[in-house]
């Protein structure tokens, strides 16, 4: 590819996950720092259940809103298996951010299909920055599980060094206020893993 | 002031920009969120129609009428609005005209890849290809403009990845376009055949004004960079192309595609060294080069199939720039296929279905098409909106000939037996077709994300209204009433029997479910603590509930068990279950 300053940021996991929703808290708190920013989902059938990838692309002046194999500077998986689907996306030495949770699809629930066992352990040998974080668990924690999507992006942010910004009130002004203190210490839990 | 937007919500923005009156849709992906958007302006009067032909038609009218009129669907929908969209080319506009087409490279969510590109040149209307979201917003604003200089509708194609991708948009205000007058004129809006022949002369001439139009456009402009690689491209693909080549390569990048500007090309490709086309789906550009005699290269070096990507191109392009090895584990990921959610109400439709062996089932598009798939694998075909029922007429009308004995039906949504079901269930009562027409009504245009249809009780704009009653429907088109059976297909023996008179019927049969869908906001309220769950005493392991394909249900170290979260205790496990181990928790 031509050189430039573009970073790529792919986020995978599954439909109802909360993926989306966490790109566009990313992408509006990108943009408010001043760069271009280019976001592109896929959406539709991936609503009932089927595998989400959402892309983030930021810089001076972005061309493509997809990222390309090999190139996502950050790979953030919301659900285990998801991880290895998109591995072949991470750019050599980038930053591989997994949720330490399952989610079953239907081939595997019949029968179809099998689940691996010891993706986070072969990942681990391969790829040098990996952080395994236990999102869904810290969510639980704090209330609801739904807020995992805001835990990873704080790890993702603290990952990518895009601290420096007033990220509460972007969350702020996406979130409804009835959420608006549990995504708070999400973000919180999420920057120091 | 700036925001970050869809190309959707953009184009939805330009046309309230531009001063639009009028929109009208038919919800499918990837275009549905335009008309959502273009709703939430109150200046705009917005609908959505039975289906795209409805839309283009009323879009028509109020152009006629004097108002700025738009009309969005996705690619195959303008299949369905080709009729209008052809003689529309002859008649030309009062106030502008944009007809949206949103094509889908990549099946992300559709049942082909047609390049619509064609459909400018077939039908000889203008066509705007934007590429980002401030391009959807400029272009949709000039693309009014010549709509109404021009007398023109206008094709305005974008793609799933313009239509889903989010960037920089500078907002305006909107312009005060006062409606223009109608007046009657029978030789340009009646098109019987006499007219219509003098209204083609006078297309003819449009073409060729539209052709200098796009020579002098800055919609089409050269983009001059290092080195001696010139590359034509347009929508999406020129994003790509500049991602691979940034500046050591000259542009021609086209925003207006029809008719091309074929003197700005021979002038660009003469500049260059090397010209490659860098399109996405048919070669579209690159066959019209070559008609001018120009040496290009592009298809040869693409792929067919699927959308194109910025390392498509390099690979293509650049083998020289060497890449390194992708990350790879040996593990690898089981598919991960959408499915029929949780309580859905299809579910114990095509369960029960699935028993009977001898029948062929004519399926359609929506929700419900995952009936195909394993493990209720319930579907023999799908081809296009509405085609279930008339192809099940064709299915049956063969069997006669063939004296087959083998049942056929026919599954169809709410929304898609409006668009395109009826005229179906005409045809089968007037001809006699012995089948059986499933409506599976869950009140919702469901897999576009919930839109309201004409069975539902709400206008776009959230007008209460009239719904179709479909049991009084079907007797009116001539169903007899007593073929005719209203279920819940959570209730597994009431389906079951309903599908069995259907088989036995020796005339054409109506099974209408109303159970709605689990995800809208009212039944997930009422159902929020319906919850089943597997009392381990009881459960044998013989995992017949798996055989329902619902994905709230697992096995786990041995174990059975009901996702809480998920479940909203629809008790079609509960149902299949031998030895009664699933139960609602009281």
């Amino acid at each position: 590819m031509f050189k430039n300053d573009t970073k790529s940021i792919l986020l995978v996991g599954v439909g109802g996950q909360g993926t989306i929703l966490a790109s566009k808290i990313l992408s509006e708190g990108l943009m408010r720092k001043g760069y271009d920013v280019k976001m592109s989902e896929i959406h539709g059938m991936s609503q009932r259940g089927g595998s989400v990838t959402t892309h983030v692309r930021y810089g001076t002046k972005v061309a493509s809103p997809i990222v390309s194999e090999n190139c996502a500077d950050v790979l953030v998986s919301f659900e285990k298996v998801e991880a290895v689907r998109w591995l072949n996306y991470l750019k050599k030495d980038g930053t591989l951010i997994v949720n330490d949770f399952e989610i079953h699809p239907l081939p595997v629930l019949i029968g179809a299909a099998v689940y691996p066992d010891d993706a986070i352990e072969q990942l681990r040998e391969k790829v040098e920055n990996l952080k395994v974080v236990n999102a869904t668990k810290i969510a639980e924690e704090l209330g609801n599980a739904k807020a995992q999507n805001i835990v990873l992006l704080g790890t993702l942010i603290k990952a990518t060094g895009l601290t420096n910004l007033d990220w509460e009130s972007v969350l702020k002004d996406i979130i409804p206020p009835k959420f608006y203190e549990l995504n708070i210490e999400a973000m919180k839990k999420g920057l120091t893993l | 002031m700036r925001e970050i937007m869809t190309g959707n919500e953009a184009i939805a923005r330009g046309a309230w920009e531009a001063g639009v009156n009028i929109a009208a849709a038919y919800p499918g992906t990837p275009s549905t969120e335009i008309l959502e958007n273009l709703s939430k302006y109150k200046e705009v009067y917005s609908q959505w129609t039975t289906n795209e032909k409805v839309a283009l038609e009323l879009a028509a009218g109020a152009c006629f009428a004097g108002s700025r009129a738009l009309a969005a669907m996705k690619h195959v929908g303008l299949n369905v609005a080709a009729d209008p969209l052809f003689t529309l080319a002859y008649t030309g506009v009062n106030a502008g005209l944009v007809i949206v087409t949103a094509d889908d490279p990549g099946l992300f969510s559709s049942q082909n890849e047609q390049d619509n590109r064609y459909y400018a040149s077939h039908a000889k209307i203008a066509m705007f290809e934007p590429s980002d979201s401030q391009e959807c917003v400029d272009f949709v604003k000039e693309a009014y403009e010549i709509s109404e200089k021009f007398d023109t509708p206008i094709l305005f194609r974008v793609t799933t990845r313009v239509c889903h991708s989010k960037s920089m948009v500078s907002l305006s205000e909107r312009s005060q376009v006062s409606i223009k007058k109608y007046v009657k004129n029978v030789e340009k809006y009646v098109m019987a055949p006499a007219n219509a022949k003098k209204r083609k002369y006078e297309m003819e001439d449009r073409i060729q004004a539209l052709k200098e139009y796009s020579e002098t456009t800055s919609l089409n402009r050269i983009e001059l960079g290092e080195g001696e690689i010139g590359i034509i491209t347009s929508g999406i693909s020129y994003n790509h192309a500049k991602e691979v080549f940034g500046e050591k390569a000259s542009y021609l990048k086209l925003g207006f595609t029809w008719p091309l500007p074929a003197e700005k090309i021979k002038k660009f490709a003469s500049s260059v060294k090397t010209l490659y086309i860098i399109e996405e789906n048919e070669p579209y550009l690159e066959d019209f080069v070559k008609t001018l005699g120009i040496k290009c290269v592009g298809r040869e070096k693409l792929p067919w199939v699927d959308e194109l990507t910025p390392e498509k191109i390099q690979r293509a392009f650049c083998p020289e720039i060497e890449e390194c090895e992708p990350y790879k584990i040996e593990a690898v990921a089981p598919p991960r296929p959408p499915v029929l959610c949780p309580g859905c109400s299809h579910r114990g439709f095509f369960y029960e279905l699935r028993k009977f062996k001898d029948i062929v089932v004519s399926g359609d598009i929506g929700c419900y098409t995952l009936g195909a798939s394993p493990p209720l694998s319930a579907i023999d075909s799908v081809l296009c909106m509405g085609a279930s029922i008339s192809g099940a007429i064709g299915f049956e009308k063969s069997n006669i000939k063939a004296e087959r004995q083998q049942k056929v039906f026919a599954v169809i949504g709410d929304s898609t037996f409006f668009h395109s079901g009826l005229t179906g269930l005409i045809d089968a009562v007037v001809n006699k077709a012995k089948i059986v027409i499933c409506i599976l009504d869950n009140r919702i245009t469901a897999m576009t994300g919930h839109q309201d249809n004409p069975g539902t009780g709400f206008t776009l704009m959230g007008q209460p209204t009239e719904k179709v009653d479909f049991k009084k429907l079907c007797i009116a088109c001539g169903i007899k009433p007593d073929n005719i059976r209203v279920i819940d297909p959570y209730k597994l023996g009431e389906t079951k029997s309903a599908i069995k008179d259907g088989y036995e019927s020796e005339e054409p049969f109506v099974i209408i479910t109303t159970t709605p869908c689990a995800l809208i906001k009212e039944v997930i309220r009422a159902r929020a603590d319906m919850k089943c769950f597997v009392d381990q005493e009881k459960c044998i392991k013989c995992r017949a509930c798996f055989k329902v394909g619902c994905p709230a249900i697992s096995q786990n170290n041995g174990i059975v068990s009901i996702d809480r979260d998920m479940c909203n205790g629809c008790e079609i496990c509960a149902q299949v279950c031998p030895t009664q181990a699933i139960k609602r928790e009281e």
